[in-house]
């Protein structure tokens, strides 16, 4: 494992598996894949690898493992976390040619597809028989399925429709000995353990994932935005409640505060009242009769919770305008900073008021600007913190304020990550949101499929040595489990 | 009503890691049926039980494995919500924990999610008796593995769960149930129709000469949906799907293996001797037969489904079905992982695990 790995030995090796064009390894070949979404973080891999065929994978997965060669699985490359994050020891294997739709059952309501079908490309493909595939991340015309997968990605209706793991039926995956197994199959569920569920979400961290099973759902009748201002984030946040308890689930339940409300208008003009403290969009779906009757219920709702305004979109036109600017957000708030951050904290919805305080006390802390976006149906929270990369030691600032915020969601019972992962960029505070023996057991789970740890080593689970670094190790009843490892 | 017994628990599993002996998860026993039986040492989970929290705005429970299914939904029920998966509770004394383990799910699994979908997060104690927590209670988390829907329909092999927190939904304002008379092709036609043009279809079955569909939701939507559905609307619709889904219906009513199949929802009626009762629109159907277990699993590998010997199996044979071995090589590795002295539930899903 700790042999230095022969870089033309491994060349070759590939080479005898890929036509030549599809192992990439010089400097300037290699540069495009240097990082993913997170721009922050770049290594250039030892090579590229584009394989077209699954037995391919297979060879290739076998060779790194004979070699002891990590292996970093890559999609678009549209993630957040740095989860596609090449290693200088490594190579970077692009399942950019998978890009077939194998099968569309529309009967079923299912299709089959290569992992690197884009998550667009399947609602369009599928447009013709009135079906569409549901979770919907922001990158959606870009990022691949394969990719959703591992993440285990959301979107804006995730509160009624779920995550990719609520959305898939069936994956087909090569371990690093290179075997290809099923998970999941042609039914609803399948015997033994839920291996669909340990999968989804892994990070790339337990097997390559080479075919995917998505459900597909009807399109709805009817869809209708309800815009509402407030001019207290707080109410705006407590509407959210009321909508819900009212028995009403919307397909799309999306909050923003006055930053990221002014960034937008002047980006779209979308129509946002730029006064208002808050907005919310709320999207119904569903038989017409139903959407009808719950737009008026939430209409009324809004009102009572203290809106200062309620507009219901009149027609498509301006329910697309509606979205829009929630749409445009991140790339809103870009054009008024230099640089910003993107967080991806989730919180149980009832501590927003202590959350949005420690945030703004943070802000003023950090002297940086925090612009909220936030899944508001779901409790996962956007913000983004305004920086300058050029600005020497403003970078480090932003990142230590966004481990806070982060923090702070894991005290208020919430989560480090809603979607985008863990990856390289949130791995410090995995030491934060679970302790030595569950940190130690994620390393038990990914030792199960990957014994010599060359899937995406160093992702997704630090090291209890990391943790120790960090200086966030909690310590369970005291004891730790490996106290042969030295703590700094 | 409400009991921590966590720790009681935790040492009896400790004593049992230091000794190398198993132990048999014991809740309210009302699926005592379902899997292999085992001899070990009896550990009682029924006891650590009661809701810790239960946050209706926030659409969350979070609750001991051991209270009791009916006080769950009943306290759910105070504020109109409901377990989406509508879970069997087989007896009485059915409990949260037993459920999740099986991952047991009723009529509106099809539509609504399974068991597992409802999952937030869980506290286990794995078979090296270390208290851990996964997932947590939001909606969206993806930070580390997937543990917490892993320990569903683990039956215990991997851990033992104490607490759960699952995500439920708002009780639909109403219901009703159509009934149709008509062979087993055009049942699956509608029921695969039906859903294709978005009705709020929330339960399906055909009993052999009659289809039910069951439609949820606001009453403006239920209404107009049952025009377009037509057939006759049944009296009891609530008491129906009851004995559908605690298997009180008379089809249910035998001595004969009870199988359950698992497969494609639009595979044609299969060339297999027996009674057949279809549900999830087709995707699950009930068997009632004495064919060869070979004849019926070999059907359902090349169908890519399984076959699972759900009741009555008198012919005492492994009840799920078989897994490959790339599978099996991996599931008895993370048996390994969680529990390496194998003294969790060992053997009541396979041999090995």
């Amino acid at each position: 494992m700790n042999s230095p790995i022969d870089k033309s030995q491994l060349i070759s090796r590939l080479e005898n598996i890929l036509p030549p064009d599809s192992v990439l390894h010089q400097t300037e070949d290699l540069h495009p894949y240097e990082c993913d979404g997170l721009s922050a973080y770049r290594n250039l891999p030892l090579a590229v690898v584009l394989p077209n065929e699954i037995a391919q994978v297979q060879a290739i997965l076998k060779v790194c493992n004979e070699l002891n060669v990590p292996v970093v699985a890559r999609g678009a490359g549209t993630g957040l976390s740095g989860g596609a994050l090449p290693l200088p020891d490594g190579i970077l294997l692009s399942l950019a040619k998978f890009k077939d739709i194998i099968d569309i059952d529309p009967v079923q309501r299912i299709a089959r597809v290569q992992p690197g079908v884009r998550n667009l490309a399947i609602s369009e493909a599928v447009a013709k028989y009135d079906l569409y595939y549901a979770p919907d991340p922001s990158s959606q015309i870009a990022c691949t399925i394969g990719g959703n997968v591992a993440e285990n990605s959301g979107g804006v209706h995730c509160l009624k429709y779920g995550l990719t793991i609520h959305n898939i039926q069936q994956i087909k995956i090569i371990t690093i000995e290179g075997e290809l197994l099923t998970i999941g199959g042609s039914g609803l569920d399948s015997p033994g353990y839920d291996l669909l569920a340990l999968m989804t979400g892994s990070e790339g961290m337990l097997g390559v994932i080479v075919e995917v099973t998505v459900k597909l759902l009807p399109n709805p009748e009817s869809a209708q935005v309800i815009l509402a201002a407030f001019n207290d984030l707080i109410k705006a946040g407590k509407a959210v409640g009321d909508i819900i308890s009212a028995g009403i689930i919307p397909a799309g339940l999306e909050m923003m505060d006055k930053l990221a409300i002014q960034a937008a208008e002047d980006f779209v003009h979308a129509g946002y009242p730029t006064d208002a403290a808050a907005i919310l969009l709320c999207e119904l779906d569903g038989s017409r009769a139903e959407v009808e009757e719950n737009i008026k219920r939430v209409q009324h709702i809004l009102e009572i919770s203290g809106a200062t305004e309620v507009r219901i979109a009149q027609d498509e036109a301006e329910r697309e305008t509606f979205w829009k600017g929630r749409k445009a957000a991140f790339p809103a708030v870009g054009r008024i900073s230099p640089d910003y951050y993107c967080m991806d904290g989730t919180i149980p919805r009832k501590h927003l008021p202590q959350v949005l305080k420690t945030m703004a006390e943070l802000s003023a802390e950090y002297e940086l600007p925090v612009a909220n976006v936030f899944h508001a149906g779901d409790g996962n929270l956007h913000p983004l913190i305004l920086y300058d990369a050029n600005k020497p030691g403003e970078l480090e600032r932003t990142e230590e304020f966004g481990g806070k915020i982060l923090e702070l969601c894991v005290e208020v019972g919430g989560s480090i990550t809603g979607e985008h992962g863990v990856g390289l960029e949130k791995i410090n505070q995995m030491c934060v949101q679970f302790d030595a023996l569950e940190l130690t057991q994620f390393h038990a789970i990914k030792k199960a499929f990957d014994e010599k740890s060359l899937l995406n080593p160093g992702k997704a689970v630090p090291t209890l040595h990391r943790c120790a670094e960090f200086g966030a190790m909690h310590v369970h009843h005291g004891e730790l489990p490996h106290p042969e490892l030295e703590r700094f | 009503m409400s009991k921590d017994n966590s720790q009681q628990i935790q040492s009896q599993i400790l004593d049992a890691y230091k000794n190398k002996s198993a132990l048999s998860i014991c809740g309210g026993n009302s699926k005592h049926f379902y899997g292999h039986k085992s001899n070990a040492t009896s550990l009682d989970v029924s006891e650590h039980k009661g809701i810790i929290s239960y946050e209706p705005t926030e659409l969350v429970v979070t609750v001991r494995a051991g209270t009791q299914l009916s006080e769950l939904e009943s306290t759910l029920n105070e504020s109109n919500q409901i377990l989406p998966f509508e879970p069997p509770h087989f007896a009485d004394n059915a409990t949260i924990g037993g459920t999740v383990a099986c991952n047991l799910s009723g009529p509106a699994r099809a539509y609504n999610g399974a068991a597992r979908d409802f999952v937030l997060g869980s506290r286990i104690i794995n078979g090296k008796a270390e208290d851990l927590k996964f997932g947590g209670q939001v909606m969206k988390n993806v930070a580390g593995y997937d543990a917490s829907r892993l320990m569903c329909g683990a039956m215990g092999t991997l851990g033992v769960m104490l607490d759960v927190s699952l995500k439920v939904l708002p009780k639909p304002e109403t219901e009703i149930t159509l009934s149709h008379q008509c062979d087993i092709n055009q049942a699956m036609f509608n029921m695969h129709q039906w859903v294709k043009q978005s009705l709020p279809v929330s339960a399906s079955c055909y009993d052999g000469s009659q289809l039910f569909i069951r439609l949820s939701g606001n009453d403006s939507s239920v209404n107009s949906s049952r025009k377009i559905i037509g057939g006759e609307a049944i009296k009891n619709s609530p008491f129906f799907w009851q004995q559908v889904k605690e298997q009180t219906h008379t089809f249910f009513k035998t001595n004969k293996p009870l199988w359950r199949l698992s497969l494609s929802s639009n595979t044609p009626p299969l060339d297999l001797p027996g009674e057949t009762f279809y549900e999830w629109g087709a995707a699950l159907r009930w068997l009632k037969t004495e064919s060869s277990v070979e004849e019926i699993r070999d059907k359902l590998d090349a169908l890519g489904g399984h076959a699972l010997l759900f009741k009555n199996n008198t012919l005492d044979i492994q009840a799920f079905h078989p897994l490959s071995n790339g599978l099996l090589n991996i599931h008895k590795k993370l048996k390994n992982a969680f529990d390496p002295e194998n003294i969790l539930n060992p053997g009541v899903m396979y041999k090995d695990i």
